[in-house]
């Protein structure tokens, strides 16, 4: 498509103003966790590494990315169990109401997260009679990690040749042999994408957080809305919320790099599988 | 390549002399589709079958069904006198060329050629050499470790053969292995296929579509029609003696008369077919046709070792003649000008009424 010269001009504007409007407040919530005045003012007269090692001091801190960690590592281990095996059974397999399990699989990424905060609170609390701990989070955060697990999965699966497994099939192999050595090699970076993403989703989820974490636990997101309004928080909170920024980001772009050239026939990033847009996720 | 010192199983010599494979009332509808219907088939332990027909006849679907990738909606699958119809397909001892060679990609050569070894359990050490071994007799000894999407198609052929074969199964399963190849490299995969099947005896059900290719490699032919078998025989059988319409046309185009001309000529009221090339064509005589049928040519096509003459009858059939190059280039013939068609009576084949 050719672009007239001011039509070139108005989108380039567009796009510039766009992502200034996203990534300025995002540095300077960078800079200013180094900005040496503790008012913040700008621009900032002088740097410092108080407010990281004050951070990295914190015992509340310290713990709120420990239970992170945890939380995300193992959503994201469960994710990767389910979510591949939900893949493997809805793209090998025919059966009746597959298009409508597909759906259903892949829904729980589009539902507001206080809607699903509110029903698994519920469920835990009314109906099976649970305490809130940090296993009911994970559980809570598996239900929409699994999705990108299971969206990068499915279009790796779409995109190979089942006649792989009926060879390996053919030669001898059980079915477990078969899917160790030939089905999961063709689904690792696949697997690897999809596990980042579920890593990043987990990690910074704030919403069904709160509806299902136990009393006196907190995520570090939570740990961040806690300490928000305590003044003199303030630069420590900043510093936490760049180890999000961080943390969030970098599985992101990795998971990106991997989907885009993993097959080895395209590098074109257009077209990532569907469950790379952390997009629709972070409307949630 | 050269087969000598390929696997060695059951010579023909020692092979058993039930029918390494039978397929009793063999039937598979995908919903509507019936791919497969009611297929009765024996084949002989050492032999080389070809399954022909053209696309959409169900080829492939007995060819699945005898390997496992599918399960019978009805009928009876046995291998060596054993009924595996439920069998999952590694528990059968047959392995499969797959038409599109389905070599694993992320694997090397050698890692795909022992693979089979591999999840039987043969010690690393033993398997990769039986592995190199197969790759060196299928001219690959080079290319150990490259991948398939390193090679040619030709080449990925011999690699899918070698992964087969080093397992040594009882009977290989063929789908179609040439079809990707060009004239000239499938010719000579022809030849060296055939070979290797009787060096090592092992029985090959060949799928193809091209009946010159099953009629130079096949001991024995089974020509597929709707999911059905139309006929099994010798290639010789097979070309000489079509036991219908659709064996005649497709094994080698034929001229079909009709009855019609079957009582005019003979006293008998059935279709008959006569082989092109068996045809004797002239150009008509001032006096007329005498024992001959006029036709009025149509068409002239060269072909390089022979010229086809089509024509039609004045009933409207149509009839095609193969006028040699050593006879002439067939310039006494012109299309819209008569001619007169003759033929031995010994090269009519009596059609069985149309069913
Ligand atoms: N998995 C399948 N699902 C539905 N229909 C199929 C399937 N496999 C084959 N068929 C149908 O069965 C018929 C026979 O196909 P096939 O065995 O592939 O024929 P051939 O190998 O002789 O070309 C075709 O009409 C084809 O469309
Ligand atoms: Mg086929």
């Amino acid at each position: 498509m050719k672009l007239s010269r001011s039509a070139r001009i108005t989108l380039g504007t567009l796009t510039a103003v766009v992502l200034l409007f996203i990534y300025v407040p995002l540095l300077l919530v960078v800079i200013n966790s180094f900005n040496g005045d503790r008012s913040f003012g700008w621009p900032p007269r002088s740097f410092t590494l108080e407010w990281w090692s004050r951070a990295f001091q914190s015992e509340g801190v310290r713990e709120a990315i420990a239970t992170s960690l945890w939380v995300a590592l193992i959503s994201t281990a469960i994710s990767l169990v389910l979510g591949t095996l939900l893949a493997l059974a809805l793209q090998r397999h025919d059966f009746f109401g597959k298009d409508v399990i597909n759906l259903l699989v892949i829904l729980p990424i589009a539902l507001p997260g206080i809607v699903t905060g509110i029903a698994l609170n519920n469920l835990f609390t009314t109906v099976l009679g649970v305490s809130l701990s940090l296993w009911t989070v994970i559980i809570a955060h598996a239900t929409f990690c699994m999705v990108t697990v299971f969206n990068n999965a499915i279009a790796r699966l779409r995109r190979t040749n089942s006649s792989f497994e009926e060879a390996s099939s053919d030669l001898g192999a059980g079915i477990f042999t078969t899917f160790r050595l030939v089905t999961l090699p063709q689904l690792r970076s696949a697997l690897v994408a999809g596990g980042l993403l579920a890593f990043a989703l987990s990690f910074d989820e704030i919403i069904v957080t709160t509806f299902t974490i136990g009393a006196g636990q907190q995520t570090l997101p939570v740990w961040i809305l806690n300490n928000l309004f305590r003044p003199n928080q303030a630069p420590v909170v900043n510093v936490v919320a760049v180890v999000l920024i961080i943390a969030s980001v970098v599985p992101v772009w990795l998971a990106q790099r991997l989907s885009g050239d993993a097959i080895g026939t395209t590098r074109s990033r257009k077209k990532a599988s569907p469950g790379i847009t952390k997009a629709s996720s972070t409307a949630r | 390549m050269t087969s000598a010192a390929m696997p060695q199983t059951s010579r023909r010599k020692t092979a058993p002399a039930g029918p390494a494979i039978r397929l009793v009332g063999l039937s598979k509808r995908f919903g509507e589709t019936t791919a497969v219907d009611s297929v009765d088939l024996e084949i002989r332990s050492g032999e080389f079958f070809s399954m022909l027909g053209p696309s959409g006849s169900g080829k492939t679907t007995v060819l699945r069904l005898i390997a496992g990738f599918e399960l019978p909606t009805a009928g009876v699958i046995e291998l060596d006198g054993k009924d595996v119809s439920a069998r999952a397909p590694f528990e059968r001892d047959v392995n499969t060329v797959f038409q599109d060679y389905a070599l694993f990609p992320h694997m090397s050569l050698i890692e795909n050629v022992a693979y089979g070894l591999r999840v039987r359990g043969v010690a690393k050490a033993v398997r990769r050499q039986r592995a190199a071994e197969a790759l060196e007799q299928v001219q690959l000894g080079s290319f150990l470790d490259r991948r398939p999407s390193q090679l040619s198609g030709g080449q990925r052929q011999r690699v899918a053969l070698a992964r087969a074969l080093v397992v040594r199964p009882k009977v290989l399963l063929l789908d179609e292995p040439l079809g990707a190849l060009d004239l000239k490299l499938r010719q000579q995969m022809q030849v060296e296929l055939k070979e290797l099947q009787q060096e090592l005896g092992i029985t090959f059900i060949f799928v193809t579509h091209d009946q010159e290719e099953a009629l130079t490699m096949s001991d024995r032919i089974g020509v597929f029609n709707k999911g059905r078998i139309e006929q099994v025989g010798t290639p010789e059988e097979i070309y000489e003696r079509p036991n219908g319409p659709f064996v005649a046309n497709f094994v080698g185009t034929s001229n079909i008369f009709p009855g019609t001309l079957g009582r005019s000529l003979y006293g008998r009221d059935d279709r008959f077919s006569v082989r092109p090339e068996r045809i004797q064509l002239r150009p008509l005589p001032p006096e007329g046709p005498g024992t001959g049928i006029a036709l009025t040519v149509t068409a002239l096509v060269y072909l390089g070792h022979a010229t086809q003459v089509r024509g039609t009858l004045p009933d409207g059939t149509t009839a095609v003649a193969l006028i040699p190059v050593t006879a002439g280039r067939g310039g006494e013939f012109a299309v819209g000008q008569p001619a007169v068609l003759s033929w031995n009576r010994q090269d009519v084949v009596w059609l069985p009424p149309a069913s």
